[in-house]
């Protein structure tokens, strides 16, 4: 029930914007995001709302440090 | 989305392995427990446990919301649509949540009963927008979702909209998690902390569980985030020293959503709430303030929820608290299995029993 979803969001409006989730599109609503959200932007979605505004380069960091354990192991 | 495949990475899942390997004390046991229902699903999904070494265990705790709801507020809610005209508007997981006497919302819709899915709490305004009758939406989750059951409220208010109410069951975290920490007879070492909830709530909500002596990493739902959460566990639980590490970066920040937590409790105050299995919390639910009780349906139905309600056999609330393990009920799989669930556990997605059914242990 509580499943978040990864959203590429592709439109923006007043209170909501158009996200596209693993290939559908969907209207979510924005008024719990804080941070202002642009076209491009990856948010979180729950039931139908942006949860957070995802952050790609954490991502990124987090796979690097994995990468770099490798090394530390052999 | 490319991201998500790295995170399911065979070879990162590897390096993490070998690391938690490199990591482990081998007679020690390390006990994990996942709070989060959707992290149980993953655990089972990608067959994590059966990956890690035999003394780590991942134990599943009270995180999924349709699991830890009352008998009575189940039954209460099917008395409520057999006896007015209503509609109801409810999230896809409650539908097969069996009452006392067997039936669920799936069967009363197929009698005629009128029961609509639906995905957003938002969804309630249109179905409201084009009848006349009372429309209950079924609010259910923790901080993660009552946001949003928060955010209908405000909406309703703001067009005027006078024929909704809520079937309030929403709860929240900290004092349940309080209450697993200081039960006597289980021994948990940290707890994986779901991730979805943190986005909210923030970091703050471990802190007692950390001044408590227990390790806590919050942690996404892909392999590679769960994986390098049990390793981040395991080094606090190695060292004997305990801090709130966040492994959900790219999702939960410091402070969590805090626009989120005030609409949250600009519409809901705490109160006590019982727990499946467990009983009474205090403080641990939630329910709407005195200026929005119009929008409430126990009141508008003058409903009464019989809390002492049960379901002989089923020991939910044992698993809920990692008491046993799902396959340690005597029921599992032979009268409670996901086409014909006995127990809630059974019901949902995320529920443990349904997890174990599905992907074994
Ligand atoms: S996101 Fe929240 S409600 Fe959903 S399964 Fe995780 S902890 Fe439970
Ligand atoms: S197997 Fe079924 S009856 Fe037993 S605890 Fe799980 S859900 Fe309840």
């Amino acid at each position: 029930m509580c499943l978040g979803l990864p959203g590429k969001v592709i439109e923006i409006k007043e209170f909501s914007a158009i996200v596209d989730i693993a290939g559908t599109k969907r209207e979510v609503s924005t008024m719990m995001l804080a941070e202002n959200v642009e076209v491009g932007d990856y948010v979180m979605v729950h039931v139908g709302f942006a949860i957070a505004k995802m952050d790609p380069e954490e991502a990124e960091e987090t796979l690097k440090t994995i990468i770099e354990y490798a090394d530390e192991i052999d | 989305m490319k991201l998500i495949d790295s995170f399911r990475d065979k070879e990162k899942v590897d390096i993490l392995l070998k690391q938690i390997d490199k990591l482990n004390i081998k007679d020690k046991e390390y006990r994990f427990m996942e709070v989060c229902g959707t992290h149980t699903m993953s655990i089972s999904r990608f067959g994590l446990r059966t990956l890690l070494p035999e003394n780590i265990l991942l134990i599943s705790g009270p995180g999924c919301p349709v699991c830890v709801t009352s008998q009575g507020e189940i039954d209460a809610i099917f008395d409520l649509v057999k006896n007015n005209d209503v509609i109801i508007a409810t999230y896809g997981d409650l539908l097969k949540v069996p009452g006392s006497n067997g039936e669920n919302l799936y069967i009363l819709r197929s009698m005629g009963f009128d029961i609509r899915v639906v995905f957003s709490p938002l969804d309630v305004i249109e179905i409201a927008k084009n009848t006349d009758k009372e429309v209950v939406f079924l609010s259910i989750g923790f901080e993660t979702t009552t946001p949003p059951s928060a955010g209908l409220v405000k909406q309703l208010v703001k067009e005027n909209i006078k024929n909704v109410s809520l079937f309030v069951m929403n709860k929240t975290m900290p004092k349940v998690l309080d209450f697993i920490a200081n039960q006597e007879n289980v021994m948990v070492d940290g707890f994986l902390c779901p991730g979805h909830v943190s986005a909210i709530t923030g970091e703050r909500l471990y802190e007692p569980l950390v001044r408590s002596g227990f390790a806590c990493v919050i942690s996404g739902f892909e392999p590679v985030d769960v994986l390098m959460s049990v390793k981040l566990l395991m080094e606090q639980v190695n060292k004997g020293e305990f801090w709130v590490e966040n492994n959900y970066g790219r999702v939960v920040k410091r402070n969590g959503n805090e626009l989120a937590m005030k609409l949250m409790y600009e519409v809901f105050e705490d109160s006590d709430a019982y727990w499946r299995g467990i009983g009474v919390i205090e403080g641990s639910g939630l329910m709407l303030r005195a200026n929005y009780k119009d929008f409430d349906a126990m009141e508008k139905f003058n409903i009464e929820v019989d809390y002492s309600k049960s379901l002989p056999g089923c020991r939910c609330g044992d698993v809920l608290l990692g008491r046993i393990k799902p396959t340690d009920c005597s029921l599992f799989g032979n009268r409670c299995t996901p086409e014909d669930p006995y127990g809630p556990c059974m019901v949902s997605s995320e529920g443990s029993c349904a997890a174990y059914y599905k992907y074994g242990g």
